[in-house]
């Protein structure tokens, strides 16, 4: 191969490299959610100025997935006002989102303004515009089904407009399936059992399975969300769902072990 | 021509197709008349903001300060009684010192401008049914022989007052121009007016929103002045065909910039669901603020805090006036422990400051949540199967579908508001669930054995279970 072809096909590469890296060229901020492994994986966190997607698959699991999603919202921003954008069916379907409900999960109800759209169109306005202002931390966007108007362009709308302003926008997805978006990380959530031997139960546990991350490998992790400290963890050894109760005393103390070893 | 004829409102059906056998008839719509009424009091809206309605076909228009724009009294009479002619409606206007004494003349003649103080000699001559004070007084001065207006005004006050009443005196005294009485304005004096006329219609998007910007520059800088921000705006949009449309904003805090208002329109105009229609144009394009309040200048704070707020508020104000400003709520925590009380939902706008300054109850510290993240505003009742009567559920149904209880806590009860009234209701037992799939519920049991679900000697009575609310 001559000097000169070596050349133009090395600009070429460069230009192209260039093409491609532009729309990554921001170096976002992270924040790490907590959970070691999920950390690891998603290179230190959750990107801010981002769209992550949460998907609940079944209806049911709807309430798990506003769970997730307030703890991310709780993780993305401390202290600065909450936007949750929902259509007013979804009060019906899945029930409205209670104060004390959020209060109890650690974050602060005075920050949260909602905003009850009547359709998809009007809400996903509504979202991209709250997504413009940067004096907001975090936009929800909670949507009920599969919608036609969720595509592509809407998806790369929202991301812009969140990448532009540095606001960071949830979609919360209930009773859907994933399909193709711009969003840089993609969860499906679902419920998973309280630790059999706690005698606290309840609190809340997730089954956050990682779906897509535009920059680096997917995961599945059981997270648990300390609504004390206001951060998600790994539950203290946690046993496959039908397990027996009592008698996992060396299990237990390794996987404490190895979260100390982690942490 | 009707009144010619001796046709006459009160007449019986059969006489007045005695006296006129072509007559056509129509019923009555007293409810369109009045609508049609308001319309033209909306119309007249351009020559002056005060414009009173007089039932049932009559209107007043407080016209002072305002003939100049028009070139003289004369002038805009014939501007107004033409364009409402031109429409079809007969039109009997006059223009006096008092609104009585201008009613009193339109009763007789059409087109009469008087002038300060000449009031008593332009009525005087006029039959005292022109006063509009009712069948039974205008009976009862014929009888005494007090024909026209003049002979009334002529008899001594007291008199007139012992035999009709003081407000008949008062009514006297106000066709005479003697005193006056405010009229009662159909819509309240707004604080600022800026408006633009066309020679031309005007029926463009683009020349609309280009006059709407203007319009709000120049408001903005009217209310500068004295140091005013706007809390309501109005814009008006008088079509060449009469039909006027008003469109109004409402924001959180005071106004203070052009910008703002101009953006504000045009979310609002963007989302009209019934969208502007100019027909063949719009020929008087009015912005207004009828709320305003006194800005007062914040200081910036080093970390932006107050800045924040401001761009909090402004992006609320966008958002309420394209979808509605019900539609974008802040909660403010309520003094009740029934849980679907424990919170209420209140206007952004309005309530932004006091949600951020509320103070909700403290979480009890190392305990899993005890309160649901979703919570069901009407509880769903469900089929429970219990071990015992007042225990917790073992399985339960939801929405058809079957969940077999693995954990359950509880009861937490809720005992209700007896000190409110609002009909009866039973004792709540409250119970946290968890199934199998690791779902967990709020479910609870409405009534307490045996002391308000009483079993009956030969019929079981079973308890309801409600859904209640969806844990994380």
């Amino acid at each position: 191969m001559t000097g000169a072809r070596t050349n133009a096909l090395a600009s070429l590469r460069g230009s192209i490299e260039r093409i491609e890296t532009q729309g990554d060229a921001y170096s976002p901020r992270r924040v790490a959610l907590g959970h070691a492994e999920a950390d690891v994986t998603l290179q230190g966190g959750l990107a801010l100025g981002a769209m992550h997607e949460v998907f609940a698959e079944a209806g049911r699991q709807g309430a798990v997935a506003t769970g997730f999603v307030a703890g991310l919202a709780g993780r993305l921003t401390a202290r600065r006002p909450l936007v949750w954008v929902r259509q007013d069916f979804t009060e019906i379907e899945s029930g409205a989102l209670s104060m004390s409900g959020l209060a109890e999960l650690g974050l602060d109800p005075r920050l949260l303004v909602t905003v009850r759209a009547t359709d998809v169109d009007s809400a996903l306005r509504t979202a991209a515009d709250a997504l413009a202002c940067d004096a907001l931390g975090v936009v929800v966007l909670e949507v009920w089904g599969e919608t036609r108007q969720l595509d592509l362009v809407a998806s790369r709308k929202l991301t812009l407009a969140a990448q532009a302003s540095g606001v960071t926008g949830l979609l919360l997805r209930m009773a859907a399936e994933p399909q193709p978006s711009t969003a840089e990380t993609r969860w499906i959530v679902r419920a998973a059992h309280s630790p059999p031997w706690s005698s606290a139960w309840g609190a809340p546990v997730f089954d956050a399975q990682l779906v897509r991350n535009r920059h680096g490998p997917v995961g599945r992790w059981i997270m648990e969300w300390k609504c004390d400290e206001c951060l998600f963890e790994k539950p203290a050894a946690y046993p496959q769902p039908v397990a027996a109760a009592p008698a996992h005393r060396p299990h237990q103390a390794g996987a404490l072990a190895e979260r100390r070893r982690v942490g | 021509m009707a009144a010619r004829l001796g046709l006459d409102v009160g007449l019986p059906l059969a006489n007045a197709r005695a006296i006129c056998p072509q007559l056509r008839v129509f019923d009555a719509d007293q409810a369109a008349d009045a609508q049609t009424l308001i319309a033209i009091a909306e119309w007249c809206d351009r020559f002056t903001p005060l414009v009173a309605l007089d039932p049932p076909h009559g209107l007043f228009l407080d016209i002072t300060g305002c003939v100049h724009l028009f070139g003289g009294e004369a002038a805009m009479m014939r501007l107004l009684c033409d364009v409402l002619t031109a429409q079809g409606f007969a039109v009997s206007a006059a223009i006096a010192g008092t609104a009585v004494c201008a009613r009193t003349l339109t009763r007789h003649a059409h087109g009469r401008i008087i002038a300060q103080g000449e009031e008593a000699d332009a009525v005087g001559p006029l039959p005292v049914s022109a006063l509009g004070a009712g069948e039974t007084v205008v009976i009862g001065l014929r009888r005494a022989g007090l024909k026209t207006i003049r002979d009334v005004a002529s008899r001594a006050r007291h008199e007139i007052t012992a035999r009709f009443g003081a407000g008949f005196t008062s009514l006297l005294e106000q066709a005479l121009g003697q005193s006056d009485a405010p009229i009662s304005s159909l819509k309240p004096l707004p604080d600022y007016i800026v408006e633009k006329r066309f020679a031309e219609p005007v029926a463009t998007e683009a020349v609309i929103s280009a006059t709407l910007s203007g319009l709000a520059k120049m408001l903005v800088a009217a209310m500068a002045q004295q140091g005013k921000g706007a809390r309501r705006l109005e814009a008006r949009f008088f079509r060449t065909d009469g039909a006027v449309r008003t469109i109004m904003v409402d924001t959180g805090q005071p106004v203070v910039r052009g910008e703002v208002i101009d953006r504000l329109f045009r979310e609002r105009l963007g989302a009209l669901s019934d969208p502007l229609d100019p027909g063949f144009g719009f020929d008087l394009i009015r912005l207004s603020a009828s709320r305003t309040e006194i800005v007062v200048q914040q200081q910036r704070d080093l970390d932006a805090n107050v800045h924040d707020n401001d761009e909090l508020a402004a992006l609320i104000d966008r958002i309420a006036a394209r979808i509605g400003g019900r539609r974008v709520v802040v909660y403010l925590p309520q003094d009740s422990h029934i849980p679907e009380c424990a919170d209420l939902a209140a206007p952004a706008q309005h309530h932004l400051a006091t949600a951020v300054q509320a103070t909700w109850p403290a979480r009890a510290e190392g305990e899993p949540p005890l309160r649901p993240l979703r919570l069901f505003e009407r509880p769903e009742q469900i089929k429970v199967i219990a071990q015992v009567p007042d225990g917790p559920p073992a399985r339960f149904v939801w929405r058809r579908a079957t969940h077999a209880v693995v954990r359950a806590e509880g009861p937490e009860r809720v005992a209700m508001e007896w000190w409110r009234a609002q009909g009866e209701m039973l004792t709540r037992d409250y119970f946290r669930v968890e199934d199998e799939a690791g779902l967990r519920f709020w479910l609870y049991r409405d009534g307490l054995y045996d002391r308000e679900i009483v079993q009956e000697q030969d019929k079981a009575v079973q308890p309801n279970w409600y859904m209640h609310g969806l844990f994380a």
